[in-house]
């Protein structure tokens, strides 16, 4: 055997190595998350260049070109997963910050988020629909708007596919966070309350990681609008699958 | 600090067993959440060691979806014939609901004599 064989050799060992512990991707997410950060701060902060559209189209295109499938990068990515659980549980410490704010603004909010939550199933559905989708892609869109792991509970209650609806869900929330700001100027709704809540409804946690970027007030009521809107959207799409 | 990681995962745990065992449509963290609200208003403050650890995962919140996010590449062939239903649903639906859901919430407060002038800036 050569010199050169061996090196061969050598690589392939390395790459099954990396290919089996979950230190490769781990990094590559967190790497590939610091340059959608870096782009979104060299874009002076603009909410059309998002971190995780950034991550997610780097991470893309690095699996693809290594022909690396999604369960073995998932295998090293689902620590950073995981910290979501922990994440939400920690959207308590400015809900207990603000709470004599929340507690006065309780109507507003559930009046909103009663109209917000069927706004977001109808509306979507309705498009879709209208422009020929299949009927079991529009039964993973329909719950979109609520939090991955209840969005995804809601799909396959109604034959939808739960893996679509976890994309979909993302890129809503992607949506969401990019076109917030300049939307919500434009409406002239300066209450960072209500655009935080407004962001949460429609958007869930990417909503409101893009709110707590702008306003920690904000971000709270996005954290909340989150909370209630999976709940209600699991009460909703259900009742209104029949029209789909 | 362990202890705020500790009292974290216990919220969560309690959470998502009361879910299993009871089949209440809601994540186990977001009920791990009023676990943590009720146990900081028992405290009546906010630990510091737990201010910090918010401090750090809220602020980097979105990078905890780009796990998740990447799985789009397994559905690579139903956006292709599907990208204009799938699009243009999720960009018409995600901006009316923003719009409806901050105009309803900003005119009933405004109704009930809520709104904060002093909050505008």
């Amino acid at each position: 055997m050569n010199g050169v064989q061996d090196a061969t050799d050598n690589l392939d060992l390395l790459w099954v190595y990396l290919q089996q512990e979950p230190l490769l991707w781990l990094t590559a997410t967190l790497g590939a998350y610091a340059i959608g950060h870096y782009l979104h701060r060299a874009a002076g902060g603009s909410p059309l260049v998002n971190s995780v559209a950034v991550a997610i189209a780097v991470l893309v295109a690095l699996l693809v070109v290594t022909g690396t499938g999604y369960a073995t990068y998932f295998d090293g990515a689902q620590f950073v997963h995981f910290l979501l659980g922990p994440a939400t549980v920690l959207l308590a410490v400015p809900l207990y910050r603000n709470f004599n704010r929340v507690r006065r603004l309780l109507v507003p909010m559930l009046a909103a988020l009663f109209v917000g939550s069927i706004t977001a199933v109808v509306s979507a559905v309705a498009v879709a629909a209208a422009l020929g989708a299949s009927p079991e892609t529009l039964r993973s869109l329909a719950p979109k708007s609520a939090t991955t792991p209840i969005a995804m509970g809601i799909a396959e209650g109604i034959g939808g596919l739960a893996s679509l609806t976890a994309t979909l869900v993302i890129i809503t929330g992607i949506i969401g966070a990019m076109i917030v700001t300049p939307l919500l100027n434009l409406l002239r709704v300066t209450d960072w309350a209500a655009r935080g809540f407004a962001v949460g409804v429609a958007s869930h946690g990417i909503g409101a990681a893009r709110a707590f970027q702008v306003n920690q007030l904000a971000g709270t009521f996005a954290g909340i609008a989150m909370a209630l809107n999976a709940l209600l959207t699991a009460i909703l799409v259900p009742l209104l699958v029949g029209w789909i | 600090m362990v202890h705020a990681i500790l009292a974290l995962l216990v919220c969560q745990l309690l959470g998502e067993v009361i879910v299993r065992a009871s089949g209440v449509p809601i994540p186990g963290p977001v009920l791990g959440t009023f676990f943590m609200l009720g146990a900081l208003a028992a405290l009546r403050e906010v630990p510091e060691a737990l201010n910090a650890v918010a401090g750090v995962l809220l602020s980097h919140l979105s990078l905890l979806f780009v796990p998740a996010g990447v799985g789009v590449m397994l559905h690579v062939a139903r956006i292709r014939t599907e990208w204009l239903p799938l699009l243009a649903a999720l960009f018409v639906s995600t901006a009316l609901t923003i719009a409806v859901t901050a105009l309803v919430f900003f005119w009933v407060m405004r109704r009930m004599g809520l709104h904060e002038p002093e909050q505008h800036s």
